[in-house]
C-alpha cells in the first residue's frame, strides 16, 4: 500500500513540475531553464524543512510522510532533466550558461536544504516559547 | 488532456520505481546508492530520448512523467548535506562530484546514443 501512495505522490509532483515548466517557457521562454532551477532549489528548500519538521514526530502517519517526500517532492524535482539541459547547454556553446546553470543548482541546492533545516529548528523553537 | 494523463502515469510509475529502488539498494551500506542508481539511469535514458527525438505523447510518459519522476533532485542534496553533517567529508565530496559529473556524462552519452541511431 505503501508503493501505492508514494505513487499517487509522484503524480501530484510530476504534474506542478510540468505545470511550472510551462508558465516559466511562457514567462522567459528557452534560452535558459529558469523552470527547472527554480522546481529544484524549491524542492530542497521544502524537503530539508518537511524532513526535518517531521523527525520523531507522532502526529502525522509514517506513510504520509514517505509519499509527501519521496513521493511528491522526489518527483517534483528532477536530476534527468538538469543533466540533459546541462549538455545542451555547453552543447550550443552556451559555455558560461551551462556553468551557471550547474552552480547555482548545486550550491543553491546544499544552501536552501540547510536553509530548510535551519527554518524547522526555529520554528519548532518558537512554538515552545509561545 | 491526454498530456495530462500520460505525466501522471509516468509520474505514478516513475516514483515507485525509485522508491523501490532505493530501498534495495540503500540501505545495503551507508552510501546513498539509491539515488545515484536511478539518477544515473534516468539521466542515460532521458539523454536517449532527447537525442532520439521522443515527441508527443510518448515523450510526455517516458521524458516528463517518468524519468521526471524517477530521478530526484531534492533527495540528491538531502542526502549530500547529511553525509556533510556527519563528518563524512570524502563521501559527500565525491557522492556530489560523482553523481554530476556521472550525470552530465551519461547524459550526454545518451544524446550522442540517441542522435547515432
Amino acid at each position: 500500500m505503501l508503493y501505492f501512495y508514494v505513487g499517487l505522490g509522484g503524480v501530484a509532483g510530476s504534474l506542478l513540475r510540468y505545470l511550472l515548466s510551462v508558465i516559466a517557457v511562457e514567462l522567459w521562454g528557452k534560452a535558459f531553464p529558469i523552470g527547472t532551477l527554480f522546481i529544484n532549489l524549491s524542492g530542497a528548500f521544502l524537503l530539508g524543512f518537511i524532513t526535518t519538521h517531521f523527525v520523531g514526530s507522532k502526529r502525522v502517519h509514517p506513510y504520509l510522510i514517505t509519499a509527501l517526500t519521496t513521493g511528491v517532492i522526489g518527483s517534483y524535482t528532477t536530476f534527468s532533466t538538469f543533466s540533459v539541459e546541462t549538455v545542451q547547454l555547453l552543447e550550443s556553446g552556451k559555455f558560461a550558461l551551462g556553468l551557471l546553470y550547474l552552480f547555482v543548482s548545486l550550491i543553491g541546492g546544499i544552501l536552501l536544504v540547510r536553509a530548510g533545516m535551519k527554518l524547522s529548528q526555529q520554528t519548532k523553537k518558537w512554538r515552545k516559547i509561545l | 488532456m491526454n498530456g495530462i494523463l500520460l505525466i501522471s502515469m509516468g509520474g505514478f510509475f516513475g516514483a515507485i520505481s525509485r522508491f523501490a529502488i532505493s530501498k534495495k539498494l540503500q540501505y545495503s551500506n551507508s552510501y546513498p546508492m539509491g539515488t545515484l542508481t536511478v539518477n544515473f539511469v534516468g539521466a542515460f535514458l532521458l539523454g536517449l530520448a532527447v537525442g532520439l527525438q521522443l515527441q508527443g505523447s510518448l515523450y510526455s510518459l517516458v521524458g516528463i512523467g517518468f524519468m521526471g519522476a524517477f530521478t530526484t533532485f531534492s533527495t540528491l542534496m538531502l542526502e549530500a548535506v547529511k553525509l556533510n553533517k556527519e563528518g563524512k567529508k570524502k563521501w559527500y565530496y565525491s557522492y556530489l562530484l560523482g553523481s554530476y559529473g556521472g550525470g552530465i556524462i551519461l547524459a550526454y552519452s545518451g544524446l550522442l546514443l540517441g542522435k547515432g541511431l
